[in-house]
């Protein structure tokens, strides 16, 4: 890697972003206006004794889910584009490393998910009066490593797909599965033995329960700092595995 | 050493057919060569293989000296693909800063690269919102902005206007003063007689490789579209030319 290409393709990646309004603002405005449909579906249910309301559980989750969704559709489009359009081929031939580009992006759409997930934070706790026992910079900090795992199984999922129809396809086989089992429809310590395994193997598991020691603790835990590790070993899996899938030369 | 590149016996396939049949040849430093033929007979994999992004069969491309595709290549040779291929969502500018970064080049670098290709009134604009000439000429500066030692240009004069043509033109006979080695393909004979040196390839197969001068001489014509008709008639009705050609 070199510090001067990998500042370059950040700003140029973020250039595109900047140039594409509609996108920046559905990235922003996306995740607050889904937390207010959350915040209303939930604003007549009862809360039981002792428990943080339901609000409360699923909103900490979905801030972490939202920027991991989002980022994935939107990196793995981005990096198929960069295929279709030549403009990777060009680029390998350039003194471009591939880890250059690979961590330019994550690194780009990282940032642009620090401010989404400041702004959708914001509305959950000053609008929603979200309640967690745990910082707020934390949840935020949690969000942002979500997102940027989101980006890195995207990077690594534009592999396997030559048109975007393939690539929006692999939203369900990738992401969908590790929304169920998560732990947010059912807890994973109630789960059977072999879905534990597989909820086990998966990085958003880890991405959830961290946030959710942050719910539960006033002080960050071990076992939220070893989550937090888990899912940041998970990204930089990905991002080397999608390396090893940028050939500069193909048939 | 004396030649920028050098391919001998260049085998190349792409899916299940032979692209490329056993091409050697070598293209001289600081000179234009033309890389002349129809399209669909193997001008793009030879320039991909140059600049290492080809898959190979058998043979060898060796560039500046070391073989086609090393690392140290990268800095030290510009390549412009058949479709253009900058970001549509970026500025010119911003397109031709993105690239000069990637060679350690700076923005002066690129507003000479953004004038060089006749842009300098469209810096400001969107690639995308661009018309097919100003959008392959972008693609152009973007080659050309790192001032790399060899330029493998493929159909850098598609679509541009006559003038246009005739600057560009004057624009690679100048890099070639300087030092500056170029490849550049057509598929238009009249930009034949405007190179140095030319390479005519047919259906994979190399048919002549010689200065224009010497091609006219040897087709004993004056029209090079002309040659090369008679090149092609001659090496098909040649015993040594392959069995399919018949």
């Amino acid at each position: 890697m070199n510090a001067r290409i990998l500042a370059a393709t950040t700003g140029r990646v973020l250039r595109q972003l900047r140039h594409d309004r509609r996108t920046v603002a559905l990235l922003v405005a996306v995740p607050a206006a889904l937390l207010t449909l959350v915040y209303f579906m939930y604003a007549d249910q009862p809360t039981p004794p002792g428990q943080p309301s339901t609000f409360d559980r699923v909103a900490l989750v979905m801030l972490g889910i939202f920027p991991f969704v989002i980022m994935f559709l939107v990196t793995s489009i981005a990096m198929l584009r960069e295929r279709t359009t030549g403009t990777l081929e060009r680029l390998l031939t350039t003194p471009l490393g591939k880890l250059d580009l690979l961590f330019g992006y994550g690194i780009a759409f990282g940032l642009a998910a620090t401010v989404q997930a400041a702004v959708a934070a914001g509305v959950a706790y000053w609008v929603f009066d979200l309640d967690t026992a745990g910082s707020s910079g934390l949840v935020i900090l949690i969000a942002v490593v979500d997102a940027v795992l989101g980006v890195a199984l995207g990077l690594l999922c534009s592999a396997f797909a030559r048109t975007e129809f393939q690539a929006v396809q692999f939203m369900p086989v990738v992401v969908v599965p590790q929304l169920l089992l998560c732990g947010l429809f059912v807890a994973r310590d109630q789960m059977a033995g072999w879905l534990q395994a597989v909820s086990d193997a998966l990085p958003l598991s880890y991405a959830v329960e961290a946030l959710q020691e942050v719910g539960a603790h006033a002080d960050p835990t071990g076992r939220m700092w070893r989550d937090l590790t888990v899912v940041a070993g998970a990204v930089l899996l990905a991002l080397v595995l999608a390396a090893t899938t940028l050939r500069r030369r193909s048939g | 050493m004396d030649d920028a590149i050098a391919v001998r016996d260049l085998v190349v396939d792409r899916g299940r057919r032979r692209v490329l049949h056993g091409i050697s040849c070598a293209v001289p430093r600081g000179a234009v060569t033309g890389l002349l033929g129809p399209s669909g007979s193997g001008k793009t994999t030879l320039m991909r293989a140059v600049v290492g992004v080809q898959v190979v069969h058998g043979g060898s491309v060796t560039v500046l000296g070391q073989p086609a595709g090393s690392a140290a290549l990268r800095h030290r040779v510009g390549y412009l693909t058949q479709a253009p291929s900058v970001y549509a969502d970026l500025t010119v500018r911003e397109n031709a800063r993105y690239f000069a970064a990637l060679y350690g080049r700076g923005h002066a670098e690129a507003e000479q690269a953004i004038r060089d290709v006749g842009l300098a009134s469209a810096a400001g604009q969107l690639v995308g919102n661009l018309s097919g000439g100003q959008h392959s000429r972008a693609s152009l500066a973007c080659a050309l902005v790192g001032q790399p030692e060899l330029v493998i240009l493929d159909e850098p004069t598609v679509g541009q206007d006559p003038v246009l043509r005739a600057d560009l033109w004057a624009r690679f006979h100048a890099m070639a003063a300087a030092g500056t080695t170029l490849l550049v393909s057509s598929h238009v004979m009249d930009e034949a007689a405007r190179c140095d040196r030319l390479l005519l390839i047919r259906e994979g197969r190399l048919i002549a490789d010689d200065s224009p001068a010497a091609v006219r001489a040897a087709a004993g014509v004056d029209d090079l579209d002309e040659a090369f008709l008679r090149l092609i008639r001659a090496s098909e009705a040649a015993p040594a030319g392959t069995g399919e050609a018949a």
